[in-house]
């Protein structure tokens, strides 16, 4: 008898500790809401915040910083996003790291208002526009906003290019003994069972891209990305291609010895696992895609949202992203004007051309919208 | 009962063709539910083996180590009490008042209970979105909000079968006769009678939580679950441990609780836990 | 007036079920309303539209339920036999002993476990190179060279029965616990054998039970995503994975409600087999007369 009156006893206790976690930790960093934080809500540039120091001052007052969907191998995002705090002082709060693009709009609209919104964004570009279009990015340009290529931003310098690479194929030296060097290569019968992209070209921004490379490689063009999809579907009935989403861990197990995937992305979260692992962009197809940065529009965090950008902009960050073998968009710049980091440029597979050129947004659509009708069928 | 004796008497009295057919009824299946139980251990065991032989042992301690380990799988088990707090609470009474009261509702509650286990939990999502206040939303544990109509069906099978296995009218009518208002009722009469009942719907619920992951990425929560596939990205083997250790300390810990249950029911005669029921000791008397 | 306060009286007896009502309502009502208002609204506007619904239910996506409806039913009935036949194994044994009781709470634990950690189970066991590939290819037969494939529909399917046949034992273990032993020794004591037993009582009165677990199981495997998803990446039209790349993807922007649109099909899809279910329950319970 008594038994029962303990259990009920602990659970009320318990329901009341937890709910008063509950409230204590759902409102925690609220945005101040000073005249200095509305100026820079709207501010679109440094200089229109009242200049750096002031930038630096109002961020480091708001204390914290939502970014979204950033695993912390991608790109060395780890080690920025330690670097940035232990500059600043300021915390970051990475929500939802193995997120998607969609995700982070989704999170912009459903935490609108919130604390824990997210106040910066890396996402595709199509995701970019579409978020544009809704009206949740706000206009800013970095400092460094001339060395940004100019089909590499929005005209309202809404959002902007970061960093990318190459779709490229990594494959473990110790089981694949004759390298394959082209998607062309990788239809050959010893490739039986090796081949897998990165996930669904229907979800997965890699695996769509690795698509469109192979459209490139088989006559295809940004227009026509129909090619890549029969690619895949010859691969898959000759027996190479292995339809399982691709990871570390599907190459370390010797599933999947070879994978099509960007290369930063090969080096940085496959390369720790699998010690004989050889990247290489393929000489049929130089498939490169970038991705964007935005700051939303209703960032509970404005000031430290645009120092995040003045940092990622800054030769600190670029070269940041070089070291995690990403190909930062101001890289040129970097070169031209010494301060790149050599020894991270060498590490990089040597880039095929030095223009870069991207399929447009319709060309992106038309093309999403193919491989989505077509993909399912690639199984035959 | 007297019947059944009597008739378990003529038959030996017969001499061997019904009691050896009785024998062989009970014990015939015994080669052939040997076969079964071991193909369905060989295939569900199998990979399991194979998922252990990748990992490794190391890996079972690196991956405690891990960042973000720790702190995912206490989310999770805080979810998971709460859940089975708020579940019990909700679908206790329920059941009762449904089968004291409504016995005409229960063909209802049944296809009720059947909708959380159909519907796409992608849909169900982003329904919920869509409609959630921002307060809400701001706290993980909405996401114990969400699983407790996820865990709403088992729950309320658990108590409907804890309930179908003694007469609660008979119990509450006499109850009532004597004095008892309903609080005192319900608390000495009924609940002592479904202890079984929500031992099998807690271990259900807490099943469902650690293992639930659709709903908690889509949520943008960092649950147990949900943790082992972000850390699958980065690191193979140790993800697969972690995944392995879930199931394995889920199990653990589901057999100590439905063993602790037994043994207490056992001992006030109630028979042992069963998941979804009660069975009596005693076959032959019939509730 | 007098139909007012009896109506009232009547709405009482209904109190103790409204914490639950509301409940269920708020939770699961509301948001599949909501989904279903979102399939017929245009993006970016908000105004009434077929299109979405229409989009949804040509070409690959009509496919798509093709094959979702007939994975379903095979991972329905599939693990429903063999999951009854689990369940008796594990229900004739002795009571109490620790045999059924780690069948049990192995099978609530493996109900729930499914997504990517289970594909990569497979994967390393059924997977072109997978352990038990190998070894099967080392006494000769190698599956992959005779038309198996883990990835394809036959391989989601065994999947699929790591996590049904569990949730099949669960749910008819109650049903199978209803048949007193005191029918089966009358029946022998008829001098009925083991089939005519089965035929005449234990089949009629397992036989609701066994459609509401086979109703269970098909909208189980009906709303599965993250398992197949896994495995196959999209190369099979299935109806879960490709809301997913609607509603959740790094690909498709700004289409969400044609996602909507398809989630709505899987219920109303989910609503015809509970309605064929009610219907079959009455016939059945007619013959049990």
């Amino acid at each position: 008898m008594r038994g029962k009156y303990a259990v009920v006893a602990t659970a009320a206790v318990g329901t009341l500790v937890f709910a008063a976690g509950c409230s204590s930790g759902g409102s925690s960093g609220g945005s101040s809401s000073s005249t200095t934080s509305k100026n820079v809500s709207t501010a679109t540039s440094a200089s229109a915040a009242g200049g750096m120091s002031a930038l630096v001052a109002a961020a480091k007052k708001e204390g914290t910083l939502n970014v979204i969907t950033l695993p912390s191998d991608w790109a060395n995002y780890g080690t920025i996003m330690k670097d940035f705090t232990a500059k600043y002082g300021i915390k970051i709060n990475d929500a939802n790291p193995d997120g998607s693009s969609q995700d982070e709009i989704n999170a912009m609209t459903q935490l609108k208002g919130q604390s824990r919104a997210p106040d910066v964004l890396d996402m595709g570009t199509a995701f970019a526009v579409k978020a544009d279009q809704s009206g949740l990015l706000a206009p800013y340009k970095v400092a460094s906003w001339a060395n940004i290529p100019s089909n590499s931003k929005a005209t309202d310098a809404t959002y902007y290019a970061d960093y990318g690479g190459y779709v490229a194929i990594g494959y473990n030296s110790a089981k694949v003994t004759d390298p394959p060097t082209s998607l062309a290569d990788l239809e050959k019968p010893e490739y039986k069972n090796e081949v897998a992209i990165n996930g669904n070209p229907t979800q997965a921004g890699a695996a769509f891209a690795a698509v469109y490379a192979a459209a490139l490689a088989n006559g295809g063009s940004f227009s026509n990305i129909a090619p890549g999809v029969a690619y895949f579907k010859k691969l898959h009935s000759e027996g190479n291609f292995v339809p399982v989403t691709a990871s570390a861990a599907t190459m370390e197990s010797g599933q999947t010895p070879i994978i099509i995937w960007w290369d930063y992305l090969l080096a940085s979260e496959v390369g720790p696992g699998v010690k004989g692992l050889k990247i290489t962009i393929p000489t049929d197809s130089h498939y490169a895609a970038y991705y964007d940065q935005a700051i939303s529009k209703t960032a509970p965090d404005p000031a430290a949202a645009r120092l995040w950008e003045e940092y990622l902009y800054s030769t600190t960050g670029q070269n940041l992203w070089l070291e995690g073998k990403a190909r930062p968009i101001e890289l040129p710049t970097l070169v031209s004007s010494n301060t790149v980091n050599q020894a991270a440029l060498k590490a990089l597979p040597p880039a095929p051309s030095t223009t870069l050129t991207f399929p447009s947004i319709a060309q992106q659509n038309a093309a999403e919208t193919v491989v989505s009708q077509q993909w399912p069928s690639v199984s035959g | 009962m007297a019947a059944v004796a009597q008739g378990t008497q003529v038959a030996t009295a017969a001499g061997d063709g019904p009691q050896r057919r009785r024998e062989r009824t009970r014990d015939g299946f015994t080669p052939w539910r040997w076969l079964i139980l071991i193909l369905a251990a060989i295939y569900f065991l199998l990979p399991l083996y194979a998922a252990l032989k990748f990992a490794g042992w190391g890996s079972f301690g690196s991956v405690v180590h891990q960042s973000g380990f720790g702190d995912s799988l206490w989310l999770s088990v805080r979810l998971a009490i709460i859940t089975t707090l708020i579940t019990l609470v909700l679908m206790l009474p329920t059941a009762v008042y449904v089968h004291l009261r409504l016995p005409r509702l229960r063909r209802l509650m049944e296809g009720i209970t059947i909708l959380p286990i159909v519907i796409p939990p992608v849909v169900l999502i982003v329904g919920l979105l869509q409609i959630m206040p921002g307060s809400l939303k701001g706290t993980p544990y909405t996401l114990g909000l969400i699983y407790v109509v996820l865990a709403m069906p088992f729950a309320y099978r658990s108590f409907d079968a804890g309930l179908r296995a003694f007469d609660l009218k008979t119990l509450t009518e006499a109850s009532n006769s004597l004095g008892a208002g309903w609080p005192a009722t319900l608390w000495r009469i009924v609940l002592p009678n479904l202890t079984t009942a929500m031992l099998s719907a807690t271990v259900l619920t807490v099943a469902l939580v650690l293992g639930e992951y659709t709903i908690a990425s889509l949520d943008l929560f960092q649950t147990f679950p949900v943790w082992i596939v972000v850390f699958d990205q980065t690191s193979g083997p140790e993800s697969v441990a972690a995944s392995l250790l879930a199931l394995f300390v889920t199990w653990i810990f589901l057999l100590a609780i439905t063993m602790a249950g037994s043994r207490q029911a056992r001992r006030s005669g109630r028979g042992e836990v069963n998941l979804f029921s009660v069975s009596r000791r005693d076959p032959g008397r019939s509730s | 007036m007098t139909w007012l306060v009896s109506a009232g009286r009547g709405l009482r007896r209904y109190a103790g079920v409204v914490p639950f009502g509301v409940y269920m309502v708020l939770g699961l009502l509301v948001p599949l309303i909501a989904v279903a208002i979102g399939a017929f609204q245009s993006p970016n506007g908000g105004g009434f539209t077929f299109a979405n619904v229409k989009y949804a239910t040509h070409g690959i996506y009509l496919h798509g339920f093709a094959q979702t409806i007939f994975l379903a039913v095979i991972s329905s009935i599939l693990p429903g036999i063999l999951g009854l036949l689990i369940a008796y194994a594990i229900w004739s044994a002795r009571r109490g002993s620790v045999l059924r009781q780690i069948a049990i709470t192995a099978s609530a634990v493996f109900a729930n476990f499914g997504g990517v950690p289970l594909a990569f189970l497979f994967i390393a066991t059924l997977g072109s190179s997978g352990l038990a590939s190998k070894w099967l290819t080392d006494l000769g037969f190698n599956p992959y060279q005779h038309g198996f494939s883990l990835y394809s529909l036959s391989g989601v399917i065994v999947v699929y029965l790591y996590f049904q046949i569990p949730l099949m034992v669960l749910v008819i273990l109650p049903a199978l616990e209803g048949l007193r032993p005191a029918w089966r020794e009358a029946a022998s004591n008829m001098g009925a054998r083991t089939w005519q037993y089965w035929r005449h009582v234990g089949g009629p009165v397992l036989f609701p039970s066994f459609l509401g677990c086979l109703l269970l199981l098909f909208g189980s495997a009906l709303s599965a995503y993250a398992t197949a998803e896994a495995m196959t990446s999209g190369t099979i039209p299935l109806t879960a994975i490709q809301i997913g790349s609607f509603l959740n993807g790094n690909v498709l922007a700004g289409q969400q409600n044609v996602g909507k649109a398809l989630g709505l099909g899987l219920v109303i899809i989910i609503a015809v087999a509970m309605t064929l279910y009610t219907l079959l329950q009455r016939r059945a319970a007619r013959w049990l007369q």
